[in-house]
């Protein structure tokens, strides 16, 4: 270590005690004094909006901590076997190992259904989290140079996500998951020329096989968590490497980055949130019940519940299956499945085909090629924000298609009416977004101050009656005056007894900090 | 990482803070109740990771596990980002981003290493090169068979066949056959036919519905004349869209209804689709009653059941 503080003589060195006789022995054989010191004082710019990648992170952690505690006592396997369990009313009954399996560590091992319905819901969580941190990082333009590939990166996790969210909901072969699977197969044989090869090599034969359940267990938690792991350590390692981007502001420049130090400040926050994203997985795998397959019973072929949903994050794909037009192409003596084949294979293909183009599409509309580490706010950029808030409302049309039935039932109207408003609504509903946001970042722009909370009034009365509007005193944050941004100090110097965190300081008015 | 920006950086002796430095102040206005505060949340986490213990112990309700865990996680993670926000020191502080890039002797030292090497000493070779690459595709090639072929048997026509045969019994999901005094006017039962009621394949492909819509022969088609003795009409149960079961009978509208995506057929039209993405309708199974009253299959569907494919005609 090419030290020239003067300060830093063997006498202080000693002073570092066993600490310093580790970073020593350390650093001999692996080098860490030289980066260790700038990690530990790497900066994370602070915004409420930076952490939404954060949840989806502790969404994964917790969806591998539940995830190997249920592969401890779930069974792979579409053998029959006659359910034994607690559960009374399936006692005696023929079902698959995977589905008494998956029963059985509900109700008959201690905190197994706690640990079920937190995997469930820790995988909502994760695609949810996924959605919003792109729609942040779209909006803000972070994907821009020379965050393109970090960009790609996070779309083809949330693909990755997706597909292992249906995988994994396939395991337990209740009646819901199976017609899942049914379906699956169904758009998978819908591809042309190859379809029913890929079917068939896929379940091993035709529908529904013995094979499907112990292959998925496999995808889902050895090949696709694999692939997820080895793309969030490349997606964490380009934001290191590339440092992270920050909003516009005092003392911030497209050379710098400006917020907390990684430790301790940024890790007691983030270690923190990991705990508070637990704990709200936790209480929504206590308090609210997710996926019964108990009560929907085990998968028969021959049979289908009503108002079968699939998880949220597939319901953009069941709406498009929905509304989609029956055009079937027959000639030539074949046969192209056009209504299951279009809303199930190219429409989705479409959608991320545009997200993957996306950074490349902006670089060649805007002719702007320079590297970019100050964000947008979304109204600085209508067109942008105009397309995203499209996109969703597209998007999310998509979503409320797919409970026509339910929408139907709850309207009083008729379930062709519903159909038709689903279909104009799903081209109408984004048509109008664009416009509409693109006006309103524009008025935005033309407010000043906007956006920004206006300070409430106190109205009093005086004794004569007149009234009066005073300002109100203060909100949190008021007064509070951001600071010029300083370099992580060295270390502090403390008066006297330094390290002795006793109150009481020689100086006025100087707080004792803890080092 | 390059070392440069690192040079520049680790040697320089930062400015060394004092406690004073209001960099190093706390957010909170009051530390020690702040501090106070943050305690007693986290005192209560810790409540709660007690409670989850207790409630292992005594083999609580599901909900109890949960619910001590979450509260007690979430209060005792609120402590420690709270302790990060509010009393660790706010900065802001900054650090100087280094570039990316490299100088242009570096850049261009590494394109020239490129197209030397690449161009020059690989290209001189272009026998090798091209041997080499052929073994790489052959290879590939190759062993995309283990991994792709080897996954399953080819579909040959298992898709256009089902266990449906001449004289077939027409059995409920518990094998009894079906008798034509069994179904008033209006009743509709699951089929299979005997012998594959219990067998997987058989309940995915084989699952028929049959319906009695009247008393009389019932012609849905026109060449269909003697396929709906006795007002029975039997159509497959494999929605023509995806593959659902059509489990849903409108017995006012007399139309299937799949629960899926809402397809419906016409179930005296030959059950062609009426509403919804399906396009095509649901095959019909030709049968026929017997001299002891049993209702039996003429013979297999006429056409493939189920949803569309690309060798399906």
């Amino acid at each position: 270590m090419s030290t020239t503080s003067t300060d830093n003589t063997d006498a202080k060195r000693e002073a570092f005690g066993p600490v310093g006789k580790i970073v020593g022995e350390l650093d001999d054989r692996l080098g860490i004094a030289k980066g260790g010191r700038s990690l530990l004082d790497k900066i994370f710019p602070d915004h409420w909006s930076f952490m939404l990648g954060e949840i989806a992170l502790y969404s994964f952690v917790i969806l591998m901590a539940t995830g190997i505690f249920l592969t401890l006592f779930y069974v792979p396997s579409q053998s029959i076997v006659v359910y034994h369990g607690s559960y009374a009313p399936l006692r005696g009954q023929h079902v698959t190992a995977a589905f008494a399996s998956s029963v059985d560590l509900s109700f008959d091992v201690r905190c197994g259904m706690l640990m079920r319905q937190m995997h469930h819901w820790a995988c909502d969580i994760f695609v949810g989290a996924i959605v919003v941190h792109m729609a942040r990082v779209f909006f803000t333009g972070a994907f821009r140079k020379p965050r393109e590939l970090n960009y790609t990166i996070g779309t083809v996790l949330l693909i990755l996500a997706i597909g292992n969210g249906f995988v994994g909901y396939s395991l337990p072969d209740d009646l819901v998951s199976g017609t899942g699977l049914r379906i699956a197969f169904s758009i998978t044989e819908s591809v042309p020329v190859v379809g029913t090869y890929l079917a068939f090599f896929l379940f091993g034969g035709n529908f529904p096989g013995t094979a499907i359940i112990p292959r998925f267990f496999v995808i889902h938690v050895l090949l696709i968590p694999l692939i997820i792991l080895g793309l969030v350590s490349a997606h964490l390692f380009l934001l290191v490497r590339q440092k992270h981007t920050q909003f516009p502001g005092k003392g911030r420049t497209e050379t710098n980055v400006v917020g907390a130090p990684m430790v301790p400040v940024f890790a007691a926050k983030a270690t923190g949130f990991l705990f508070m994203v637990t704990g709200v997985t936790a209480l929504l795998g206590a308090l609210a019940q997710i996926n019964p397959i108990w009560l929907f019973g085990p998968y028969d072929a021959a049979k289908i519940s009503y108002a079968v949903q699939p998880d949220w994050y597939m319901g953009w794909l069941d709406g498009a299956l929905r509304i989609w037009p029956s055009w079937e192409f027959v000639g030539f003596g074949y046969t192209i499945p056009l209504e299951v084949f279009l809303p199930a294979a190219v429409f989705p293909g479409v959608v991320f085909g545009i997200c993957f183009a996306w950074p490349a599409l902006e670089r060649w509309y805007t002719k702007d090629n320079a590297m970019h580490n100050l964000l947008d706010r979304p109204r600085d950029r209508p067109k942008r924000t105009g397309a995203g808030a499209a996109m969703l409302a597209f998007l999310g049309m998509m979503f409320i298609a797919s409970s026509t039935d339910v929408l139907a039932n709850y309207f009083h109207v008729s379930l062709n009416g519903m159909l038709w408003a689903m279909r104009i609504l799903v081209i109408a509903v984004p048509l109008l977004t664009y416009p509409i946001t693109v006006k309103i970042c524009k008025e935005l722009q033309a407010v000043p101050e906007g956006g920004k909370r206006k300070r409430a009034n106190v109205v009093t009365r005086t004794p004569e009656g007149e009234y009066l509007a005073v300002p109100a005193v203060s909100r949190p944050g008021d007064g509070h005056v951001e600071l010029d941004a300083e370099p992580v100090p060295t270390f502090i110097e403390f008066t006297e007894d330094s390290g002795d965190e006793t109150e009481g300081s020689s100086e006025e008015g100087v707080r004792r900090v803890s080092r | 990482m390059s070392d440069a920006p690192q040079e520049e950086r680790t040697p320089v002796s930062l400015a060394t803070a004092t406690s004073d430095d209001p960099h190093m102040q706390p957010l909170a206005r009051d530390p020690e109740r702040t501090e106070r505060l943050i305690a007693i949340a986290m005192f209560f986490g810790i409540l709660g990771i007690i409670g989850f213990g207790v409630a292992y112990w005594f083999n609580a309700d599901a909900w109890v596990y949960g619910f001590t865990m979450g509260i007690g996680v979430l209060l005792l993670g609120f402590g420690i980002t709270a302790w990060g926000k509010y009393l660790m020191p706010k900065g802001p502080f900054v650090e100087e981003r280094h570039e990316l890039r490299g100088t242009d002797e570096e850049r261009e030292s590494l394109a020239a290493a490129v197209v030397q090497r690449g161009g020059g000493i690989l290209g001189r070779r272009k026998l090798l090169g091209g041997v080499a690459g052929l073994g790489l595709a052959a290879f590939g090639i190759v062993a995309a068979f283990p991994l792709v072929r080897s996954l399953g048997p080819l579909p040959k026509k298992t898709l256009t066949k089902t266990d449906w045969r001449r004289g077939s019994y027409l059995v409920d999901s518990t094998g009894r056959p079906v008798h034509v005094d069994d179904l008033a006017v209006g009743g509709i039962v699951t089929v299979f036919p005997k012998g594959y009621q219990d067998t997987e394949s058989g309940q995915a492909v084989d699952q028929t519905v049959l319906i009695r819509l009247t008393t009389e022969n019932f012609t849905t088609r026109p060449g269909r004349e003697t396929w709906g003795p006795a007002g029975y009409v039997a159509y497959s149960k494999l929605c023509s869209h995806l593959g659902c079961p059509v489990g849903l009978y409108e017995q006012q509208l007399q139309s299937l209804v799949c629960p899926c995506h809402q397809s419906m057929f016409d179930v005296t039209n030959g059950c062609v689709p009426t509403f919804g993405p399906a396009p095509r309708p649901l095959p019909q199974l030709p049968i026929y009653v017997d001299g002891r009253g049993y209702v039996r299959a003429q013979s297999d569907y006429k056409e493939p059941v189920g949803p569309g494919y690309w060798e399906r005609s």
